[in-house]
C-alpha cells in the first residue's frame, strides 16, 4: 500500500509534538497561522501610528538624542494651526488636488469612451496611451523639466506656436503664476492613463443587452449616455477619484524633480513641507504633529468617501 | 428634516453618520480655505470630531 505525502510527514512527525498537536483546537490553530500577519502589521503599521502621536505632543529632536525630551501638550498643533505658511500650502496643496483630479477624470473618462469604441488598432493605442503610467516620476520630472525649458523646451514653442507669444518669455517652472499649473498638467499627463484604465473597467462591465434594450425603446445616444453608461461607470470613477485623490495628497516625487517646492513656496504641496520640517529642520516633535494633522484629515475624508462608494454600489 | 432629526434622537446610524461626514467636509474646507486664518485655525478641532464621531456611530444599528 502507498502512503501519501501528508501521511508520510504525519508518521515523521515526534510523538511530543504530535500530541501536542492533537491537543490543540481549530480556533487555537487559525490564531498561529494568523498571529504572525498580525504581528506584523502592528509592528509596520500601528506601532508608528502610535508612536507618532506620542511624539508630536514633545519637543524631541532627532539629530539631538541626547537631549531632555520636553512634553509640550497641545503646543506644536497650536503652532501649526496659527502659521500662515502653513496654510498657504494647504491651498496649494487644495488647487494642486483639486485640478488634478478633475482634468484626470474628465480625460481619462473620455478617453476611455474612445478606446471601448470597436476600431482598427485599438490595443496599440491602449498601449501608447498607458505607457505615461509605468514611467518612474523622477523619469517624468526630468522629462517634463526639458519640456518646459524657455529656451530649447518644445512646450514653450507649442504654446508659442498656437498662441503666438515669444516661447522665450515664460517659463512654466519659474514663474509663480503659472508653477502649480506646470505640476498640474505633468501629474495630468502622467496619471490620466490610471483613472482610463478604471473608467475602461466599468464601460467594459455594462452589458450590451441595456443599450440594446435603449435602442429598441428609441432613447438617443445622449439619453442613453446620462441614464446608462454615466449610473453604472460611477462606482468606478469615484474609485478613481479616491485612489487619484489620496496619491495626490501625498504627492512628493514628481513635484521636488519638477518645481523642488518653489519659486518661493508656490509649489510646496504639504508632503514636501513636512519633509523640510522632519529631514532639514530636524524638528521631529513638530512634524509628527504636522503628519497626525494630514494623517486625521485623509483618514477622514477616505472615511465619508467609502460610505458614499458603499452607497452607489447598493443602488 | 422630521427623518433626520427622528434618527438623531434614536441613536440611528444613518443619521448620525451624515451629521459626521458633515462635519468631516467643513472641516477640510475650513483647512483649505484662502479667506480668514481663523477658520484654519479651528479646522482640525472640527475634522478630530468628525472622524471620531463617524468612527464611533459607523457601530449604531441602522
Amino acid at each position: 500500500m502507498t502512503t501519501s505525502p501528508i501521511q508520510k510527514v504525519a508518521q515523521s512527525t515526534p510523538d511530543g509534538v504530535a500530541k501536542k498537536i492533537r491537543g490543540l483546537s481549530d480556533r487555537t490553530i487559525a490564531w498561529i497561522f494568523v498571529a504572525p500577519t498580525i504581528f506584523l502589521l502592528l509592528a509596520v503599521n500601528i506601532f508608528p501610528l502610535i508612536w507618532t502621536i506620542r511624539l508630536s505632543f514633545t519637543n524631541f529632536r532627532v539629530n539631538r538624542p541626547n537631549k531632555d525630551v520636553e512634553w509640550v501638550g497641545l503646543r506644536n498643533y497650536e503652532r501649526i494651526l496659527n502659521d500662515p505658511d502653513i496654510w498657504e500650502t494647504m491651498q496649494a496643496t487644495a488647487h494642486f488636488l483639486l485640478w488634478t483630479i478633475t482634468l484626470q477624470v474628465l480625460i481619462g473618462f473620455l478617453l476611455a469612451f474612445l478606446i471601448n469604441k470597436k476600431f482598427r488598432g485599438n490595443d496599440l493605442w491602449t498601449t501608447i496611451i498607458v505607457f505615461p503610467m509605468m514611467l518612474s516620476p523622477a523619469v517624468v520630472g526630468n522629462f517634463w523639466t526639458f519640456l518646459y525649458q524657455p529656451q530649447i523646451g518644445l512646450f514653450n514653442y507649442v504654446i508659442a506656436f498656437f498662441t503666438g507669444v515669444d516661447p522665450a518669455s515664460f517659463s512654466m517652472i519659474g514663474d509663480v503664476h503659472l508653477a502649480p499649473w506646470a505640476i498640474i498638467i505633468a501629474d495630468t499627463w502622467m496619471w490620466t492613463p490610471f483613472v482610463m484604465l478604471i473608467c475602461l473597467a466599468g464601460l467594459r462591465s455594462i452589458p450590451d443587452s441595456i443599450y440594446e434594450a435603449a435602442e429598441c425603446d428609441r432613447a438617443s445616444k445622449w439619453r442613453q449616455f446620462w441614464t446608462i453608461t454615466i449610473p453604472m461607470a460611477l462606482p468606478f470613477l469615484m474609485l478613481a477619484v479616491l485612489f487619484r485623490g489620496i496619491e495626490n495628497f501625498k504627492m512628493f516625487d514628481l513635484v521636488v524633480q519638477l518645481t523642488g517646492g518653489g519659486p518661493g513656496n508656490t509649489t510646496t504641496l504639504t508632503s514636501i513641507d513636512l519633509k523640510r520640517e522632519a529631514f532639514e529642520k530636524w524638528r521631529t516633535g513638530y512634524s509628527s504633529a504636522y503628519a497626525v494633522i494630514l494623517f486625521v484629515t485623509v483618514f477622514g475624508l477616505a472615511s465619508i468617501y467609502v460610505k458614499a462608494l458603499n452607497k452607489v454600489k447598493e443602488r | 428634516m422630521t427623518n433626520f432629526i427622528t434618527g438623531l434622537l434614536r441613536l440611528r446610524r444613518g443619521a448620525w453618520e451624515a451629521l459626521a461626514s458633515v462635519l468631516i467636509a467643513v472641516g477640510v474646507l475650513m483647512l483649505m480655505q484662502p479667506f480668514t486664518i481663523a477658520l484654519y485655525s479651528y479646522s482640525f478641532i472640527v475634522i478630530l470630531a468628525g472622524t471620531v464621531m463617524f468612527l464611533i456611530v459607523s457601530h449604531f444599528p441602522e
